[in-house]
């Protein structure tokens, strides 16, 4: 049982919120209140698009406790937008092959249960191949 | 168009208001009833219900589609999500038995602390309902935007009859003050009695029906009474709507409804959806509107109609106002969500919608 880790991260895991500097700028994720580009105090909070591009991915076949359910599925190292890379899930795939650079965007998702399935649903982000994006 | 008149069974809010966003869901999957039919009965069994159905994907439940739902109308509506007073999610797919889906929803979007937020349940009326109170909510002065959303992944037996047709999706309304609305709500009318045509007993999978005692007693009569109520309250007739958009728990029911109603097929074309993404239980009177909206034009008036079992039906009185067509563009259309289509086999399905007892 990981709940007070889950309840701690769900503004990040649930709308993709990091930080900016307010030094440099710099867009940050993880939040992680220190910036990783100039090394000044960085605590103020920042949505992030959602939008990004899968710079390198792999399907897992075997995947670890919790995953299970869900194999086989694709992980990526998405290059969000704003800078930072974050690995993630992709989803929605459908029969569309995953390629490097393809523009993808983030949704909510379920995750993994905390135990069995009586315990927590984990809900997170993931990615999806970005199609018909709204303007503004 | 005769005078409106005032009615004491109205349910009008003492404040104008109306629709100042809105947003649809619609999963990736798609399950033709051919499919089910092939499993069930040899591909024979003339007549299908549908021609298929939407089916989330393994990540995806009444939770993460709202939020999506959500997320539309708040880029329609433009506002800030602290500005809501009330998350209302209606659902028969909660995924907890206990802990809202809607602060999970209010949370994703960030709407959370300042926030009512609660689940709400009526068979397939429970997103109508949340509507209805957020109406309330916004016409009485308690809180500027209200958001109600409609959103179910449907259970069906194996085999049933109900199989065919149980999809998944919905959509999300904001309700704030009329003169910053997209679509005012001239007012809504409920009628509700004891009727067993449609249930689920708690800790059971899948519900019950009473067959053919879901037409007449309990789908026709109370459209037909809420439609008819509300048209003579209002001083209309069918002809005054643009559009209109009936429950649909199949593709008969609303079009013969319609047609007792004096509506044509025209007026109802736009928001009959249950032929593509199946019959959506709470989403499914929701999400019609949305598909609606997405089309309409300014000054055009609406009449939508919910049903959940048990049973009731919501009316609602619409006319959209000038702000549509700056909105319409500002997220994804219900139109695009059904057109971004996997077609899926029933062994994925039954994979999909955890029909398998894996232990």
């Amino acid at each position: 049982m990981e709940i007070p880790r889950h309840w701690r991260l769900k503004q990040q895991r649930y709308g993709l919120v990091g930080e900016v500097c307010p030094h440099c700028d710099a867009k940050i994720f993880p939040p992680r209140d220190v910036c990783p580009n100039c090394g000044d105090e960085a605590k103020t909070l920042y949505t992030f698009s959602g939008k990004g591009e899968v710079f390198s991915y792999t399907t897992i076949y075997e995947a670890p406790s919790g995953f299970d359910s869900n194999a086989p599925y694709t992980v990526a190292l998405v290059k969000l937008e704003e800078g930072p890379m974050i690995t993630a899930q992709l989803t929605d795939l459908g029969e569309q092959p995953v390629e490097i650079g393809m523009p993808v965007e983030m949704v909510t998702r379920k995750m993994r249960n905390d135990g069995d399935e009586r315990g927590l649903i984990v809900y997170g982000y993931k990615f999806r191949p970005a199609w018909n994006m709204p303007q503004g | 168009m005769t005078t409106p008149q005032t009615s004491p069974t109205l349910l009008k809010p003492a404040k104008p208001v109306g629709i100042v966003g809105y947003g649809a869901y619609v999963p990736r999957y798609r399950l033709p009833a051919k499919e089910v039919a092939r499993v069930w009965t040899g591909g024979k069994g003339a007549g299908l219900p549908i021609k298929e159905k939407a089916v989330p994907g393994l990540d995806e439940d009444v939770i993460t589609m709202s939020i999506e739902a959500a997320r539309n109308a708040m880029l329609r509506a433009q506002i800030d999500p602290h500005e809501l007073r009330a998350v209302w999610v209606g659902s028969e797919s909660h995924p907890y038995a206990v802990k809202p889906t809607s602060t999970l929803v209010a949370e994703a979007i960030g709407a959370v602390p300042n926030t009512q937020a609660a689940d709400w349940e009526f068979a397939c009326k429970a997103g109508t309902e949340a509507l209805v109170a957020a109406m309330g909510l916004v016409g009485s002065g308690m809180g500027h935007y209200a958001m109600a959303i409609g959103m179910d992944t449907a259970q069906g037996k194996p085999g049933d009859a109900l199989e065919y047709t149980a999809g998944a999706g919905g959509g999300a309304y904001i309700v704030g003050p009329a003169e910053e609305s997209l679509a005012v709500i001239n007012a809504s009318y409920s009628y509700v009695t004891d009727t067993p045509d449609f249930w689920r007993r708690e800790y059971q999978k899948y519900p019950e029906h009473g067959m053919r005692f879901t037409g007449e007693p309990a789908y026709f009569k109370h459209i037909t009474e809420a439609a008819t109520h509300m048209m003579e309250a209002m001083g209309t007739t069918a002809k005054d709507y643009k559009w209109a958009i009936f429950h649909q728990p199949n593709t008969k029911f609303p079009q013969r409804v319609a047609g007792q109603l004096g509506f044509t097929p025209e007026q109802i074309a736009p928001g009959l959806l249950v032929p593509v993404i199946g019959n959506t239980y709470a989403g499914a009177a929701i999400i019609g509107l949305t598909a609606t909206l997405d089309l309409a034009q300014p000054g055009d008036r609406i009449l939508m109609v919910s049903f959940g079992s048990g049973a009731g039906s919501d009316a609602f009185d619409i006319t959209v106002t000038d702000r549509i067509t700056e909105r319409q563009s500002l997220a994804t259309k219900t139109q695009e969500y059904i057109a971004r289509r996997t077609e899926i086999d029933y062994a994925t399905y039954v994979r999909y919608r955890g029909k398998l007892a894996m232990r």
